[in-house]
């Protein structure tokens, strides 16, 4: 028996040292801590790995990442923070949360830290600050850092505009040059030019735009039409009064437009489609527009099909009200339940440093800092970046408020049934949509 | 080696356990061995089904949300109840619900006993293509659902060009999932695709079950295989094709996954079941206690329903 014991023991021991594990014994390099960080699998995320080996080199903290695709990014994290789990130390999380995970007290409050630290949110882009940090909006309350400036922009198949054929045929059809659109009629017209033509031998279509029912994408994407065309949330003299501005002449000539593009110039089957599929469909050739967020810009401008001279970039086109677009991005925050407070609070210090900011932008994340966008270089530094700053000095954001996924399903309903479903008329869908985000409000004790 | 005929020479006699025996084991009476043994799986039984029952029943009358613990709970009464049974949104999603399962379980059942009947005739190769038949259902839901994706894509999918070849349509010109009219339909063709088998082994299993000696019997008095089929085929397998009706019934009043990753509930709300439109009330929206009250509605809707089906079914068996 005694040499069964030992026999299994030394099976053991030998099975232990073949794997590197130490029993007993703590590694020479061992980190001090290791702290988690929470974000979507993405491009950017994958430029974080790549840039957290500096803090981890720096202060002997490691870092751990869970990375969850776009598709469960909100259902997973939310549910942590509501169960108040503590596998995320840091968190970026989405700009509409930051309502709900302030009051609820999901992230740490970081005035006072700041404060400490000398971090100054005057450094940071005034969008980016307001989108990704503050709660209330407008008010000197910080929950976040501004981590990941993002907005809605475009792409366009740059080799095709350049094709003289092309370019005449468009010159005899509308009588201009096939060159960037300036408003969205003039995407249209490009939109409808391109769909259904042959291109290489292949059928191609106008344009990629956001249509998804699940999340948020019809939102994300119809909102790039409806501030142009006069849309706003709310009354700005009298807050959650949204009579005349929701469902304003302006927002409903917007929405149909909105449907006229999904309708005349999209692929077939582009009845569900968000961030990956747009993705997929310019990367495949399908499509001579696309709709999505700068975040995936670099990555596009890397792609060994569409890339380089074969892509080019512009911000979201002017309407007949004004030029705005859909702010993305996230803000970084320290998740309230973490037991690693003091190393999240260590890597958020060293993430606002100037130097991790510009090596931030150049590994493929995009910097809030001013000291990095206002470089006077900044401009020219990425085919992308021009756009994307012009982008970020105009964008606006859905509701933040804490029942913001409340407000985001219902517009999801009403404009999806609108646009993809032909159920009603773009007055009737902005109509109930103001009846539901009353209700909703009211539910909430506002008063309006 | 055994010699089997000294093996066979061995006799086992019964030892009668003494009354009281057990009783003995370390004191404890029958009794208390019962319990002892019962109480982890009731124990189980509260914690993991009537607990979360009776919480859910609490929560669907209070204002709670899971994403607010620290904020008041209000006692709400029957508020959710009624607004949810005059809120014209779920009667459409239980409209597309009801849909959903009555041409799930009436395509499946008439597919399935089709099946069955083909497959309980002998004929050469009938396992292989028993388990040829079986391999849809073995599969999963979600490789179902993106599998299925593909398939229905206007532009590469190989539905299209199916129907395109039959009807002489363009194979891009209409879209399974993306059109009102038709993305109910590409569903039903999923689910029926995946559980006419289950539907077919549940079906088989009743016609197996049917004695011999009763067709031969029917081929005695000249009875034709209509007749026979009628009078004894159909009536004899009757109990179970309502069960596997049952089975289907109460799975596709349920169903999320396949949905979920087909259409998520669009376009629009076309395809959205009622059990989406619980996902979004308790997982997206936080509305905890609302979707409480709705979970119980759907709960006490299947419970009811599946009770008079059974009663149903319980009549046909004593025929």
């Amino acid at each position: 028996m005694k040499q069964t014991v030992k026999a299994l023991l030394t099976t053991f021991g030998v099975l232990a040292s073949a794997l590197g594990v130490g029993v007993g014994t703590t590694p020479a390099h061992a980190q001090a801590k290791t702290i988690t960080l929470c974000w979507a699998a993405w491009d950017p995320a994958n430029a974080l790995v790549e840039l957290s080996k500096d803090f981890t080199a720096k202060t002997g903290v490691g870092m751990k990442f869970e990375f969850v695709p776009w598709t469960n990014y909100a259902d997973r994290f939310l549910n942590e923070l509501n169960s108040h789990g503590s596998l995320c130390d840091l968190i970026i999380g989405d700009s509409q949360w930051i309502g709900g995970a302030a009051e609820n007290g999901q992230y740490v409050k970081l005035n006072d830290f700041f404060t400490k630290e000398g971090i100054s949110m005057d450094d940071y882009m005034p969008a980016t600050v307001v989108g990704y940090s503050e709660w209330p909006k407008n008010s000197p309350n910080y929950w976040a850092l501004p981590a990941m400036g993002d907005a809605v922009g475009w792409t366009y198949r740059k080799d095709w505009f350049a094709r003289p054929e092309i370019q005449a045929d468009f010159k005899a059809k509308y009588g201009r040059d096939l060159a960037v659109p300036k408003t969205l009629d003039e995407l249209r017209d490009i939109a409808k030019f391109f769909q259904g033509r042959e291109i290489d031998g292949k059928k191609v279509y106008g344009a990629s735009i956001y249509t998804e029912r699940g999340s948020e994408g019809i939102t994300m994407g119809v909102s790039n039409y409806l501030y142009d065309y006069g849309f706003q949330y709310q009354d700005p003299k009298k807050p959650y009064s949204m009579d005349g501005f929701v469902n304003s002449p302006g927002a409903v000539k917007g929405l149909e437009a909105y449907k006229e593009l999904y309708k005349c110039c999209t692929p077939p089957g582009a009845s569900n489609s968000y961030m990956s599929e747009g993705l997929d469909a310019f990367k495949s050739g399908q499509v001579a527009l696309q709709m999505n967020f700068f975040a995936f810009f670099p990555g596009l401008y890397k792609d060994p099909n569409v890339g380089g001279d074969k892509i080019g970039f512009f911000s979201n086109p002017a309407g007949p009200a004004t030029q705005a677009t859909q702010l993305g991005g996230q803000g970084i925050s320290v998740v309230s339940y973490s037991k690693n407070q003091a190393e999240a609070l260590q890597y958020i210090k060293w993430f606002s440093g100037g130097d991790v900011q510009k090596k931030w932008w150049a590994l493929g994340g995009y910097s809030c800092a001013k000291s990095v966008l206002n470089d006077p270089g900044f401009p020219n530094s990425a085919p992308f970046a021009g756009e994307f700053l012009k982008s970020m000095g105009m964008v606006v954001d859905f509701w933040a408020e804490p029942s913001y996924a409340q407000l985001l399903q219902a517009e999801q309903k009403r404009v999806h049934d609108y646009v993809v479903a032909d159920k009603g008329t773009a007055q009737e869908a902005l109509d109930g949509l103001v009846k539901d985000w009353k209700s909703i409000f009211k539910e909430e004790g506002k008063k309006f | 080696m055994n010699d089997l005929s000294t093996s066979s020479q061995i006799t086992y006699r019964a030892v009668p356990i003494r009354p009281g025996a057990i009783r003995r084991i370390r004191g404890l009476s029958d009794q208390a061995l019962a319990w002892l043994f019962i109480t982890p799986t009731i124990v189980l039984l509260l914690a993991i089904n009537i607990f979360p029952l009776v919480w859910t029943i609490y929560l669907s009358f209070t204002n709670y949300r899971a994403n607010r613990p620290n904020a008041p709970t209000l006692w709400l009464g029957t508020d959710w109840y009624q607004s949810i049974l005059t809120d014209p949104d779920i009667w459409a999603a239980m409209q597309v619900t009801a849909h959903f399962v009555v041409w799930t379980v009436l395509i499946e059942t008439v597919l399935g006993f089709g099946l069955a009947f083909l497959i309980d005739k002998k004929f050469r190769g009938h396992g292989l293509w028993t388990t040829i038949i079986l391999l849809p259902m073995m599969l999963s839901p979600a490789v179902v659902g993106n599998f299925w994706t593909f398939l229905y894509q206007p532009q590469i999918g190989l539905f299209n060009y199916v129907v395109a070849f039959f009807t002489g349509r363009g194979a891009s010109s209409f879209q399974m999932l993306g059109d009102v009219t038709l993305s109910p339909w590409a569903i039903v063709i999923v689910d029926a695709w995946m559980w006419t088998p289950y539907v077919m082994l549940i079906c088989l299993a009743g016609l197996r079950s049917i004695p011999d000696y009763i067709y031969e019997a029917a081929e005695v008095d000249r009875a034709s295989n209509w007749r026979q089929f009628w009078s004894i085929t159909l009536p004899m397998a009757l109990p179970f094709i309502m069960l596997a009706v049952l089975f289907r019934g109460i799975e596709n009043f349920k169903m999320f996954d396949m949905v979920n990753l087909l259409t998520g509930g669009g376009p629009g709300s076309t395809t959205e079941v009622a059990s989406i439109t619980l996902k979004r009330a308790a997982f997206e929206s936080w509305r905890t206690g609302y979707s409480s009250a709705f979970a119980i509605i759907l709960f006490v809707t299947v419970f009811g329903l599946a009770n008079i089906y059974v009663k149903a079914l319980n009549r046909v068996k004593s025929r």
